[in-house]
């Protein structure tokens, strides 16, 4: 692949161009799942578990079968009863037995909102009426939602059959620690032993909801012919006609899945909750199903990412070099296991150059809703760990913080505890950047401090479908299988652009559907600029060896006499003739006689995707008073490899922020004794409103990864990881207390500040 | 399936007929921004919808010849926060009435949605109690009036009689120097429910010394509650009168542990409020 990263040579990358689908979107034509419109649809809803744990001793349908516009009734006995098999579908791995489960729950309901049945109706109030005629007999289980209470001796178990992998002898009793896992690198204790200084903290941090804006929808088909077809919003449309010719036992030739726009995800809308039910439900009913969660639905049976506890302890000499890292992490999965753990223990302490790293993790089932991705899956939880040990060491060291992380930065060639070395990356470049901001150094007044963190993300490649087709009167359609979350189709016609020497507005992005275009892996892992937009480069670079041949072809030349220069074909040089150039759209005029229609698709299995880092500064002021944070200032600084569009790289480091903001202060399931969630709303899961923001200064470093044509890092993930910490380290500043739990709430400030004993979280 | 009527009398006595007759469960709505979230989510389940909106003049705000205002049971808190003698005069009222939700809830919720929705966090409420406010309450029997602390009896629970329903709000004419003020906390900035909020209006003399207030707690007790004013009567709210505030404001606080704040930080929080909400009041004054 050859690498076109040299900025001064580029036309398109790099411009601010409007985002194709910007205007659906800015006058409500655009049309997410809930819009989606099948002919003869009827509604289908779920009735869910009004208990945390309890034993369905039986369902009775029969009153809800006999209400006049009821079509269908499901329960799990409709549904194929699959074996354990892990699966790689969407973000991270997935045992499609536990996701069927999930979808439905089989003799027990695991969490409030666990689906127990499902109707299709006629109308809405029709279904609703049905639901309530469903009588479930539970019986009530003693339940866990705290990740260490789930550890402990005696804890109600979730599942007979899971034993905590990973220890040796292997267990024979099961319990809800599903898996222990470790890295090490060189020697701790010796590392500990060579330290002058020592920072040993407790943190824990609660679950937080990816609350994307849009709940899932979707609306199915299941025809008398046994071909489906499934229109939704979610992050891979490939990935949702996986899990449901898996879960329902269709091939998946018959299953046709649509891409709806999708109205966020972050993670989140990497699996499947609604889809099998609407499939299984329109086989039954024999029309097709539409299916809408609402948002309380989608906060007590979707989502969230983990909440952690992690006992962290750092070591490091005089000078401020660090001999040792140690930690012990503790992640809550959910009712299955599936828990982000193992990102979470590579990317703690991935930033730096350590020769002693010795980290251990738990996987932990409990009572709440089965994890999903959320942006960086693992690593914010143990980057506010890391980075707020290494604040204390640099205020015990009386070194500025960034000075500490220079002297132990990971550069190009550092190992990491897990395995990897690291290759080009831009962790130097930017704490540099950061340092050299002005924001750094400017003055603080009374009750405001500054916090600094960084954080790391892996970014991953992976595979991809992109194609090019020349239409005949010399505009592009640039295909791909990517859903479109933060603005992809905008880069992806921008490289497409780039390469064939033309407007990006002569260039159409179109993400078609599953039978249209070739296998796709989900929008996830920051990979669909990178791994999408090899293979629609890739494409684009076909489609113009192609024309060379054409105008070759036209001027009776040989194709290496031919070049492709600002989207004309140009002979080579003197000796190739003197001939008049032949624009794009001269030659697809022509393509009839040329050899036919122009296009290319190009699939490919990306590897190489560079990972990113990050720096974050926020400014905060305190009100003593009442514990009240606001965040005055806040700079996120972030190696993004090349921004095709920095446009949206920028609304991706500022939305990424936004989101760690919440979760530092504010974000948190709370859940009352019988386990049941008290605040499934927006109202009280306080995600930050616009006001509670100052304007995001995203500041972008480019260090290209020349394993990309254009240099593209992922940057969707990183800007999540750092802003915990830096606010955690902002609020120690004005208030000179170390913060250890998440999130930091006004009621948590006020009672640090007077030296109380924290308030009992929900958690 | 169930049913639900919807009704828009145009008078007063209409509103009173059906409200009265009515025999299933029925609900007067104003701007309908409590109401119809509750409907939504299926905690209320009414047969009938009186809507007031339709009755003349209660949308609107009067200027009365002693300089006291009325305004109408359903003035949206936009149109409160337009006009602009009643922000002159109660500043707090408006301020708490503007606090309520967002730009579009503002041009809906009103001050009778607000006070009957009968929720202990609702803002105008303590303000509307600092400044005196009263209303005049429509009925079987005739016409009422009752002051704004006497209408809610706790959580969702008003003292109105069956068939009764709020015409108007009225606010006193302004004496010598008198200011109000209304804070809220809440955990963000805007879009919240009060964690606790506190309304205060006060009287000074020419000396600048507080001869009369009153002080409207919010969310720390099942209703509004009002704290004793003789912690700060005869001062001129120096530290020692605001620490006695504080005290007070706190020994009133009756409040829950709840998913919006616990009772230790809640009975804090009522003190610092009431000191600062005191301090813009008399600022407001013309004091200090
Ligand atoms: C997004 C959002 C944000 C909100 N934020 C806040 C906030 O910050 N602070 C706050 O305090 N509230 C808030 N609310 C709640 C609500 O907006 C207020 O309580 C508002 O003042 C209600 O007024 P309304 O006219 O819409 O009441 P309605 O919904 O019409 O009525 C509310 C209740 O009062 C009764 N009622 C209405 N009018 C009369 C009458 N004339 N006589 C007798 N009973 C009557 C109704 O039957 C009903 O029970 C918010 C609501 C929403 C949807």
């Amino acid at each position: 692949m050859t690498f076109i990263g040299n900025k001064s040579d580029l036309r398109v990358v790099g411009t601010r161009p409007v985002r194709p689908d910007g205007v659906d979107k800015v006058t409500g034509r655009a049309v997410f799942g809930a819009d989606a419109i099948m002919s003869g649809q009827i509604t289908g809803k779920v009735l869910r578990s009004p208990h945390a744990h309890a034993r369905i001793v039986s369902i009775d349908a029969s009153k809800a079968l006999k209400l006049a516009g009821v079509k269908a009734v499901i329960t799990a006995a409709d549904l194929p009863n699959i074996a354990s098999e892990e699966a790689f579908v969407g973000e991270g791995p997935m045992n499609f037995r536990d996701l069927s489960l999930n979808c439905m729950a089989r003799g027990k309901a695991l969490y409030e909102g666990h689906a127990v049945a499902a109707v299709a109706a006629m109308t809405d109030a029709i279904a609703d009426a049905a639901l309530a005629l469903i009588d479930v007999k539970y019986e009530v289980l003693p339940h866990v939602i705290d990740v260490e209470e789930a550890m402990a001796p005696g804890a109600p178990i979730l599942h007979d059959d899971l034993f905590t992998a990973g220890e040796t002898p292997k267990p024979t009793k099961p319990s809800n620690v599903a898996k222990k896992v470790r890295f090490t690198i060189g020697d701790v204790e010796a590392g500990f032993k060579a330290a002058d200084v020592i920072i040993e903290r407790r943190y824990t941090t609660a679950p937080v909801h990816q609350a994307y804006i849009e709940p899932h929808a979707c609306v199915a088909a299941w025809a008398a012919d046994g071909q489906c077809t499934v229109i939704s919003s979610s992050q891979g449309h490939f990935m949702i006609r996986s899990y449901c010719a898996k879960l329902l036992g269709i091939e998946i030739s018959n299953i046709r899945v649509v891409p709806a726009e999708i109205g966020g995800g972050f993670g989140g809308k990497t699996l499947v909750y609604l889809e099998p039910l609407a499939l299984a439900l329109s086989k039954k009913a024999g029309r097709p199903v539409k299916m809408v969660m609402t948002r309380e639905d989608v906060f007590r049976a979707t989502g969230p990412t983990s909440g952690a506890a992690i006992e962290m302890k750092v070591g490091a000499t005089k000078d401020g070099k660090i001999t040792a890292a140690q930690a012990v992490m503790k992640y809550q999965a959910g009712a299955f296991p599936g828990s982000p753990i193992n990102p979470g223990l590579m990317c703690a302490f991935a930033m730096y150059d350590l020769a002693n790293v010795d980290v251990l993790g738990y996987d932990v089932v409990s009572n709440r809703p089965k994890v999903a991705a959320y942006r960086a899956p693992g690593a914010p939880m143990a980057s506010f760990a890391a980075e707020s040990t290494i604040d204390d060491l640099a205020l015990k060291l009386g070194m500025d913080p960034i000075e500490l992380r220079m002297k132990n930065a990971a550069k190009q060639g550092s190992k990491t505890a897990y395995g990897v070395t690291h290759g080009v990356i831009g962790y130097e470049e930017v704490l540099q950047a950061a340092k050299a901001h002005p924001h750094w150094s400017a003055p603080l007044g009374k009750n405001q401090g500054r916090g600094f963190a960084t954080g790391f993300w892996f970014n991953i490649g992976g595979e991809s479908t992109g194609a090019v087709f020349v239409n005949e009167d010399g505009t592009v359609n640039v295909v791909s299988g990517s859903p479109d979350i933060g603005g992809s189709r905008a880069s992806m016609v921008m490289m497409a652009a780039e390469v064939l020497g033309i407007d990006v507005e002569k260039c159409r992005a179109v993400i078609p559907d599953t039978s249209s275009v070739g296998f796709t892996n989900v929008t996830g892992g920051s990979r669909v600029t990178y791994a999408t937009g090899m293979a629609v480069t890739q494409a684009a670079q076909a489609v113009v060896e192609d024309l060379k041949k054409r105008a070759a072809m036209i001027w009776d030349i040989s194709p290496e006499a031919v070049e492709w220069k600002d989207g004309e074909a140009v002979p080579a040089g003197a000796n190739a003739g003197g001939f008049d150039p032949l624009p794009l759209a001269a030659i697809a005029m022509k393509s009839a006689k040329t050899g036919g229609p122009i296009g290319s698709e190009v699939s490919v299995n990306a590897q190489g995707a560079g990972p990113g880092f990050g720096a974050h500064i926020c400014d905060i002021e305190v009100d003593p008073e009442t514990g009240h944070a606001t965040i005055l200032r806040y700079t996120a600084v972030q190696d993004v490899g090349r921004a095709i569009h920095p446009g949206y790289v920028e609304g991706q480091i500022q939305g990424g922020a936004a989101q760690g903001i919440g979760w530092a202060l504010n974000e948190e399931y709370i859940y009352n004794k019988k386990g049941l969630m008290d605040n499934a709303g927006f109202l009280d899961y306080r995600i930050p409103v616009a006001s509670d923001l100052p304007m995001i200064e995203a500041v972008m470093v480019e260090v290209p990864n020349t394993r990309h044509p254009f240099g593209v890092r992922g940057v969707g993930e990183v800007p999540i990881v750092p802003p915990m910490a830096a606010v955690g380290n902002a609020i120690r500043g004005a208030i000179g207390i170390r913060m250890e739990h998440l999130p930091m709430s006004p009621p948590r400030i006020r009672a640090a500040i007077d030296g109380a004993k924290m308030p009992k979280a929900a958690e | 399936m169930p049913s639900l009527n919807y009704v828009a009398p145009t008078t007063v006595a209409d509103a009173v007929k059906i409200l009265a007759g009515a025999s299933g469960p029925t609900r007067v709505m104003s701007g309908g921004t409590d109401l119809l979230v509750q409907l939504r989510t299926g905690r209320l389940k009414p047969e009938l919808i009186i809507d007031t909106k339709k009755i003349p003049g209660i949308i609107g705000i009067t200027q009365n010849a002693d300089g006291g205002f009325t305004i109408g049971a359903a003035t949206s808190g936009a149109l409160l926060g337009e006009h602009t003698a009643l922000g002159a005069a109660y500043p707090g009222v408006v301020e708490a009435a503007n606090l309520i939700g967002s730009t579009q809830v503002q041009g809906r919720a009103s001050l009778a949605g607000n006070l009957c929705n009968a929720s202990p966090a609702a803002d105008s409420v303590p303000a509307v109690i600092a400044a005196g406010g009263t209303v005049t309450i429509a009925g079987p029997n005739g016409t009422r009036t009752a002051a704004v602390e006497s209408i809610v009896t706790g959580p969702g629970k008003t003292s109105l009689a069956k068939g009764e329903f709020i015409t108007a709000f009225h606010l006193p004419p302004i004496k010598g120097r008198t200011g109000d003020a209304y804070l809220r906390f809440i955990p963000r900035t805007e879009m919240d429910i009060a964690v606790v909020g506190c309304g205060v209006s006060v009287t000074l003399d020419a000396s600048g010394t507080i001869t009369a207030a009153k002080i409207s707690l919010g969310a720390v007790a099942p209703t509004q509650v009002l704290v004793d004013p003789a912690c700060i009567i005869g001062s001129k709210l120096d530290d020692a009168a605001l620490a006695r505030l504080d005290a007070a404001a706190q020994a009133m606080c009756k409040p829950i542990d709840d998913k919006r704040g616990t009772i230790e930080f809640r009975t804090k929080v009522a003190g610092v409020l009431a000191r600062r909400t005191a301090a813009i009041a008399v600022a407001r004054a013309g004091g200090r």
